[in-house]
């Protein structure tokens, strides 16, 4: 189980006797796990709202039918640059910062396995985004050959950004495989004594499991903007048929690398979710090591479902079938941790406090967003859905829905532990009831839309999609309102507040809460000892 | 910090960085795996790039199969590209001798190749070229035309649902990487 008893919890050691540097040097050289789970946390959230405005600009395009603020030309970088700002800039650097600031404190750590690493490993991240950003500014403009970057769109047809994004990519990549070299070396080495692999908790497995595919396929997508680099520069022809290439193969590289992305911004956030719904249960994770071998399940089985985006390539039928039913297949170890969440809840002295509400928000939002992917899994359907709105509305299901709601779970979770003090409970519970009104009047009409033919990335649509368009941006925008709620919470967080005691949910477990609150700028010096 | 082994940390975090390094490598070595795994089962549309043998496996003179040929100009080439004949029909085994007609409009000197596919794409298997234009380079000069022949025959193996194959050639300018 993931409970442990603590015997030694003494020896926390005060800020002063550290030589803390002041000023922007504290925080360039740092090395310390929380000051750099800060940093990212703070970058994912600057980055959320920076591609949160580039998707304000989508959705007041789309208002009305027809072409009235930007170009389309503009409109595909939005599209674009949202889509990489929010999975490389918001989701993952998120979930690294909760790994980095929880990972050691819940195994019984002192920091990080390799400080220094995660040092840069942060500080590289800031300059592949200005990077990606500059590329507005210079030139023809913004990548907008989508975040999916198909060949030959951003080959042969690129606006001249090719070059940007490929290294803005090649960092941010060389970003997450360090972060999550540092994962995994942690977790092997430094858990205290007597914390075997089946006590940790299933956060911390998450973590482990997603550290091991960031590691597996970063390289691959390193690899694939490679050669797009080389063929849009060097005259290689990877994806030029005229020299021997296929741009269907880009597909299928980058895929490879796609699918398993996919699980790797949706892993950390069921490790987020089997932490705070038994808190809030007051009862144990139901089926931890059930737990375990679905999150690695379905690790394994990301990488064999990845040509399930591209049905309508003109695969054989062999092809679709097999990817049809392993993407399927993995209905069932999800399934085992939607059933899980459930069965923690039941009979449990629930209460509802804002992680709560995120989590319970999350388990039935997300599993729409998990049904909405079996619809697509089954191939003769998705040639109707292929490229619609469908697509669109599934994937911000899992992913806002999903991933956001969940760090969001975490963030209120731990607040109390990071700042020392209480949120604001009622500001919080705004945060929460907005943002779920707003995020399903934005994201459920696009079921419809998509199904009713409206295709995406386009910046003009047919007449009949008018209302329900108009629906969907005033959804958008008050989505986007919302979040700036949880910016003013966290502000008033960190000034004060009701003081929190070192175990703020009464329902918790874990090592990270026998730490007073605020965290210390040292934890567990000396390793505590877990029966 | 006493107990923290750092030896095992270097060695995980080296096995770790292999790891990388290899999967970078993967990532390259799916470029020649993919095309194997394509020409194996003829997958993807893709027709042989090397000249078939003539058909000794008979003539199957039970049923007829259309041959559909198409074609496409690729971005920025200045020429005419055209199929003399747009559909024929073929008994599988037969060989077949059609042409197609290029013309260079420009004022330049232009090196173009054709690259074949074939759809449905499990048919590409079964097409066999025994004489293309597409297996070379096709230099024209400025505002010359010729006329270049394909041989074929549709392999009598061709399953019995495929009654209509098409053969696309796009035509691509690649007078900077042409062979001197």
């Amino acid at each position: 189980m993931t409970t442990d008893t603590i015997h030694d919890t003494d020896h926390q050691h005060d800020d002063h006797h550290d030589h803390k540097m002041t000023g922007i040097k504290r925080w360039l050289y740092t090395t310390n796990h929380k000051d750099i789970g800060s940093m990212y946390l703070w970058f994912s959230f600057i980055m959320f709202l920076t591609g949160g405005a580039m998707a304000m600009v989508i959705r007041a395009e789309l208002f009305q039918p027809g072409l009235q603020i930007v170009d389309p030309d503009f409109f595909n970088q939005m599209t674009t640059v949202h889509g990489l700002i929010m999975v490389f800039g918001a989701i993952m650097p998120a979930f690294t910062g909760l790994a980095n600031w929880m990972i050691p404190m819940m195994i019984g750590a002192p920091d990080m396995a390799l400080p220094r690493l995660n040092n840069w490993s942060f500080w590289i991240l800031p300059f592949a985004f200005s990077i990606l950003l500059m590329s507005f500014f210079i030139g023809s403009g913004a990548p907008n050959f989508g975040w999916t970057f198909y060949a030959p769109l951003s080959t042969t047809y690129s606006n001249g950004s090719t070059a940007f994004f490929v290294f803005a990519v090649h960092i941010m990549g060389i970003s997450s495989i360090m972060g999550a070299i540092n994962i995994v070396v942690t977790i092997m080495n430094m858990r205290a004594p007597g914390m075997t692999y089946m006590k940790m908790p299933l956060f911390v497995w998450t973590f482990f499991i997603t550290a091991y595919l960031l590691v597996a396929v970063m390289p691959v997508l390193a690899g694939v903007v490679t050669m797009v680099l080389t063929d849009t520069y060097f005259g290689t022809s990877f994806f030029d048929a005229a020299g021997g290439g296929d741009p269907v193969m880009f597909q299928h590289i980058f895929w490879f690398f796609g699918h398993p992305e996919v699980y790797i911004m949706i892993l950390p956030a069921f490790g987020i979710v089997s932490t705070t719904i038994p808190t809030f249960s007051r009862k144990p994770l139901f089926g931890y090591s059930s737990m375990v071998y679905a999150t690695a399940s379905i690790a394994f089985l990301s990488f064999i479902v990845w040509a399930h985006h591209m049905f309508t390539t003109g695969m054989p039928l062999f092809g679709e079938l097999f990817f049809m039913y392993c993407t399927m297949l993995i209905a069932v170890p999800t399934g085992v941790k939607v059933f899980n969440w459930v069965a923690t809840m039941w009979r449990g002295a629930i209460s509802f406090e804002t992680p709560m509400l995120f989590s319970i928000a999350f388990v039935i939002l997300f599993t729409i967003g998990g049904f909405s992917g079996l619809m697509l899994a089954m191939t003769p359907v998705d040639f109707q859905y292929h490229d619609t709105y469908f697509v669109v509305a599934h994937f911000h299901y899992v992913l806002v829905t999903g991933a956001l709601f969940s760090i969001y779970a975490g963030a209120y979770y731990w607040l109390p532990k990071w700042t020392g003090y209480m949120y604001d409970d009622a500001l919080s519970k705004w945060h929460f009831w907005c943002s779920l009104i707003s995020v399903n009047l934005l994201f459920f009409p696009m079921h419809f839309l998509g199904l009713a033919g409206m295709p995406r990335r386009i910046p003009d649509y047919a007449l009949q999609f008018a209302d329900f368009n108009k629906w969907v941006s005033i959804g958008g925008f008050a989505f986007g309102l919302s979040q700036l709620i949880f910016l003013a919470v966290v502000i008033k967080c960190i000034r004060g507040g009701e003081k929190s005691e070192a175990k703020t949910w009464d329902g918790a477990t874990g090592l990270e809460w026998t730490v007073p609150s605020p965290a210390p700028y040292h934890t567990f010096e000396k390793p505590p000892k877990i029966d | 910090m006493a107990q923290v082994p750092e030896q095992n940390i270097a060695k995980t975090a080296k096995k770790l960085v292999l790891v990388v390094f290899a999967m970078f490598g993967f990532g390259f070595a799916m470029v020649p795996l993919y095309d194997v795994f394509c020409d194996i089962t003829g997958l993807n549309g893709k027709t042989s790039d090397t000249a078939a043998q003539i058909n000794e496996n008979g003539v199957d003179e039970s049923r007829l199969v259309t041959v559909q040929f198409i074609s496409h100009l690729a971005k920025g080439i200045p020429w005419q590209f055209e199929p003399m004949v747009r559909e024929i029909q073929v008994h599988p085994g037969e060989t077949k001798i059609i042409k197609f007609y290029a013309k260079n409009e420009s004022v330049k000197d232009i090196v173009g190749q054709a690259v074949p596919s074939v759809s449905p794409g499990q048919a590409a298997l079964y097409f066999q070229k025994i004489e293309c234009f597409c297996f070379n380079q096709q230099p024209l000069k400025a505002n010359e035309d010729v006329e270049m022949a394909l041989q074929f025959y549709v392999d009598p193996e061709l399953p019995r649902d495929v009654s209509t194959l098409t053969l696309s050639y796009t035509l691509y300018d690649i007078t900077p990487k042409a062979d001197s």
